[in-house]
């Protein structure tokens, strides 16, 4: 609750644990887990200090001078180490923490204007750091702090906008306000390919899966008073299936408002599939398409078309299953045997915001405004 | 001559236009004019002539008329009509011979005027041509002459033009630098501003955070309900004591085995790229021709002496160690044969599409080269051979199928299909009586070689402990007495295994006594040795069990020792 300054904690196994950490006056901004579970980091507000709360022994440390920027706390993927980005005297440094005892490892300086995000590689030995996007530059920092390689693409253009790590840290894919997304390799740490999202598709080879509405037919028989549950979300929402569209085709563009700042230009998301072999990405010119490519082939895949704009999308942990949420009441399901458009049976109107897979792989949690719901997935029997 | 216009010559009707003509355009005196119209006239008419020479002189002025010409004559350079004395007789040779010279003189004229008149026609024609000419070259001149004005203004525009672009692309440079120059001026400006920003806003978070930890705010806690406290009850404090160093070892444990990974993979990747290369190199070698005798084409001889040397390189190539080195040259080494052999290969190809297209336009006339008629041939041949290769297999098949179904009952059938059945089924159970005896046989064999085998080890190991106790009574007969006797006395109080070790201390100086001694003992010397072991090992049966095990170890320690 960032308004009061309060975080509540709940445990699953012992419900009758129940933890409340107040703020109070230094208000609250972000707060986050630590990856043993064991301890809570709060920013607080106009980000002067992170609290490090330990649930286990109640005792409190601070770290002064975080940085106010969109991703400034990492923590490796086995959990070990904390890259934290700061800011002291108009110049940005990174401090690395071990998490088990919350000692500073490394305390360095970066070569960045105004760092913008950092990001762990899955093997925990590399740090990627990015700058503003009004310049385009990532360096690559190795784990005791020695800078490894720097990449600029070009310049004077808006930079960098997201970028991931592929799970076997072998590319680092970075994607840009210039519509491209370009992939560098662990061993050089060069571009060996780059990715256009040109709002027209021609090439004969690529899937493009178009979700269309099904025309809703409602039978008079069935209706009943007071109506069914499943009657009326039907009536709310009208399903809907994927056709595959004839290739070439286009996309619908946005023309970006050009005097704001932080257009909706440039590829917003990109993740890869945990068995690397895809990439999805979302370029906000054209908001409702998701592009798939194949990383073996370095190819353009799959384009799926949605009919609202896409808010976020995700991989499932354990395989390659990509399942894409656009604000209306359903989720969509895409993997290489096929895509899938599935209605949440809940009452009323759901609005699926966001969604979140659990680690396990095949239950995902879907997020609305108020209420989430979970969604369970079965699986295929082989007889 | 004067002009003599006073006198007035009627001209005659017929002839008025002529002399009229002649009058107007050539002042000539009367006298020429008359001779002249006389000349020109042909075959002029009696009357006319009559008339001409009657216009000249007439009977009254014939006197005058002679003196006029011989006046005439004498200043022309002709000699005097009259006779030598002054009288009024007329010399007629004179006048003859002035006639004649006149006639002469007249003609040479004649012909001189008709040569003048061809020339000036002809000087005429020439001017003529000239004047066209001169017209021609005039016009060309004017055409060339504007041509070149049009083409000197089309030169012209273009070079604006070009200018223009010029100008315009530099203004466009300009332009970029400028706009790049302002880009960058207005980046620095805004780092500035930014940078006084951020220190303003520095110091308010400064302000701000002393005023939140001065306020020691009650509000700032944390509460866990049914907290899982310490033991002691206090609360953990953090650890911030020096385990500093611990830290960074597990870090650069963790990239070092980061790094090895990798260096792992890439030297797999690496491994298999380098077969994968030595294979191509293999295969592109048995691709090649081989070398051929052909003196003409020097570029194969070029070839041989270099696969030759390919062939040693690849044999030194070959060598496994060579494979494994990493090192810069043998990379080197391998690149460079690869790239020269792809050369090469290329070249080959090159070749035979060249050859190939010859074939096709038909000019080949290498034996070496199948040309496509031929090829198209064979081709035709085989085609036929499978052809009939399978109408053979179709008729065998028929005729398989009618022997087999020929027979009308169902009976004869089914025997006929059970005798081949039969047939083999016979064999097949001979030949398992076969394999089973077989069997039988190397399994009883078997059983006998490790009967015997065992048989041996058992020998063996006998003969091994009677060896060894034979040696045992040897050296110890080598011995003095009286040590054997201090051995048994004191058996008791000390251990065996040191004794034993005594012994082998003593055996061991001795050791290469016994080696020189032959090594068979002979049969007498062995039952002496027999006799004596169970009186040496008996006291320190019970207490040395153990050295007893260990006793052939160590004399197997000695036997080793000896045959080393």
């Amino acid at each position: 609750m960032y308004k009061r300054g309060i975080v509540q904690v709940w445990s699953l196994e012992q419900p009758d644990w129940h933890c409340k950490i107040d703020e109070g006056s230094a208000g609250l901004v972000a707060s986050c887990w630590s990856p043993d579970g064991r301890h809570i980091l709060n920013t607080t507000e106009f980000h002067l200090r992170i609290t490090v709360w330990s649930l286990c022994t109640k005792s409190v440390s601070y770290i002064k001078y975080p940085k106010a920027c969109q991703q400034g706390i990492a923590f490796t993927k086995d959990g070990h180490y904390m890259a934290l980005a700061e800011r002291r005297d108009c110049k940005d440094f990174i401090s690395l923490f071990v998490c088990s005892d919350w000692q500073l490892l490394r305390h360095f300086d970066t070569e960045t204007q105004d760092l913008a995000g950092i990001e762990w590689a899955p093997n925990g030995c590399v740090l990627a750091v990015w700058d503003t996007c009004l310049e385009y530059k990532i360096l690559l920092y190795s784990l005791d702090g020695r800078l490894l390689s720097t990449y600029r693409a070009y310049e004077w253009s808006l930079g960098i906008k997201s970028i991931a790590w592929s799970p076997s840290s072998q590319f680092l894919a970075i994607g840009s306000y210039d519509e491209k997304v370009r992939i560098l390799n662990h061993v050089t740490w060069k571009k060996i390919t780059e990715f256009e999202h040109p709002p027209i598709i021609a090439n004969p080879k690529i899937i493009v899966y178009k979700e269309v509405e099904k025309s809703a037919t409602v039978e008079t028989q069935k209706l009943s008073f007071p109506p069914t549950r499943e009657l009326a979300s039907s009536l709310f929402s009208i399903p809907s299936k994927y056709d595959i569209s004839q290739v070439p085709m286009s996309l619908q563009y946005i023309k970006p408002v050009a005097d704001r700042a932080n257009p909706r230009i440039g590829i917003g998301t990109l993740a890869f599939s945990p068995d690397n072999c895809f990439l999805a990405t979302k370029n906000d010119n054209t908001p409702n398409a998701i592009w798939i490519w194949d990383i073996q082939k370095l190819k353009l895949f799959v384009v799926l078309e949605q009919l609202c704009t896409v808010n976020s999308f995700q991989w499932d942990p354990r395989q390659p299953r990509l399942a894409i949420c656009t604000g209306n009441s359903k989720v969509y399901l895409w993997s290489p045997a096929g895509c899938v458009s599935v209605q949440v049976p809940m009452e009323g109107d759901f609005q699926v915001l966001s969604l979140c897979w659990h680690s396990g792989g095949d239950t995902m949690a879907l997020l609305s405004k108020d209420n989430f719901c979970l969604c369970y997935l079965e699986r295929e029997e082989v007889k | 001559m004067g002009d003599w216009k006073t006198i007035t010559v009627p001209a005659p009707s017929s002839d008025s236009k002529n002399t009229s003509q002649y009058t107007s355009e050539k002042k000539m005196s009367p006298s020429s004019l008359n001779m002249q119209q006389v000349l020109r006239l042909p075959l002029p008419s009696s009357k006319s002539t009559h008339s001409f020479f009657s216009a000249f002189c007439t009977e009254e002025n014939v006197e005058q008329s002679i003196s006029y010409l011989n006046r005439e004559l004498t200043t022309l350079g002709f000699p005097s009509l009259y006779a030598e004395s002054k009288g009024k007789e007329l010399n007629l040779i004179s006048i003859l011979n002035c006639m004649n010279e006149l006639l002469v003189l007249q003609r040479k004229n004649l012909r001189a005027q008709e040569d003048v008149e061809m020339q000036h026609l002809k000087l005429g024609s020439d001017m003529d041509h000239l004047q066209n000419c001169y017209a021609k070259l005039k016009e060309q001149l004017e055409a060339s002459k504007r041509e070149i004005v049009g083409l000197q203004e089309r030169d012209r525009q273009l070079q604006c033009k070009n200018r223009n672009l010029h100008q315009l692309l530099k203004n466009e440079k300009d332009e970029v630098q400028k706009l790049q120059n302002i880009i960058a001026s207005r980046a620095t400006q805004y780092n500035h501003d930014m940078k006084r920003k951020e220190r303003e806003y520095n110091k308010l978070k400064e302000r701000l955070h002393q005023l939140v930890m001065n306020k020691k705010d009650k509000k700032i806690a944390m509460e866990v309900l049914n907290y899982v406290g310490r033991v002691d009850g206090k609360r953990g404090g953090w650890r911030t004591d020096k385990t500093e160093a611990r830290n960074e070892e597990e870090m650069y444990k963790a990239l070092l085995r980061d790094y090895e990974q990798c260096q792992k993979q890439l030297l797999v990747e690496n491994a298999e790229l380098r077969k994968v290369l030595q294979q191509m190199k293999k295969e592109i070698i048995s691709l090649l021709p081989p070398q051929k005798q052909k003196p003409r084409e020097r570029s194969e001889d070029g070839i041989g002496p270099v696969l030759s040397d390919l062939e040693d390189d690849v044999g030194e190539l070959n060598k496994e160690n060579m494979w494994e080195l990493s090192c810069e040259t043998v990379r080197e080494q391998l690149t460079n044969s690869i790239r020269n052999q792809w050369r090469m290969l290329k070249n080959h190809v090159e070749k035979l599409d060249n050859q190939v297209s010859r074939v096709h336009s038909g000019a080949l006339t290498d034996k070496d080269v199948i040309s496509r008629e031929d090829h198209e041939l064979e081709t035709e041949k085989l085609e036929l051979e499978i052809q009939h290769c399978k109408e053979m297999i179709k008729t065998q098949q028929q005729l398989l199928q009618q022997q087999l179904m020929s027979p009308c009952d169902d009976d004869t059938t089914v025997l006929l299909q059970d005798c081949y059945l039969l047939e083999e089924r016979e064999r097949l159970q001979e030949e398992w009586k076969l394999f089973r005896e077989q069997k039988k046989n190397f399994e009883k064999e078997r059983r006998s070689f490790t009967e015997a085998a065992i048989r041996l080890g058992l020998e063996r190991q006998a003969f091994e402990e009677d060896r060894g106790t034979w040696l045992k009574q040897q050296f110890l007969s080598m011995t003095c007495d009286s040590k054997y006797l201090e051995n048994v006395k004191t058996q008791s109080a000390t251990s065996g295994s040191s004794d034993q070790d005594n012994h082998l201390m003593n055996t061991r100086s001795q050791q290469k006594k016994p080696r020189s001694l032959s090594s068979v003992p002979t049969s007498a010397e062995l039952c002496q040795t027999i006799q004596h072991t169970p009186y040496s090992s008996s006291p320190c049966a019970i207490s040395n069990k153990t050295t007893e095990e260990s006793k052939p170890n160590q004399w197997e320690e000695i036997y080793r020792e000896e045959t080393e």
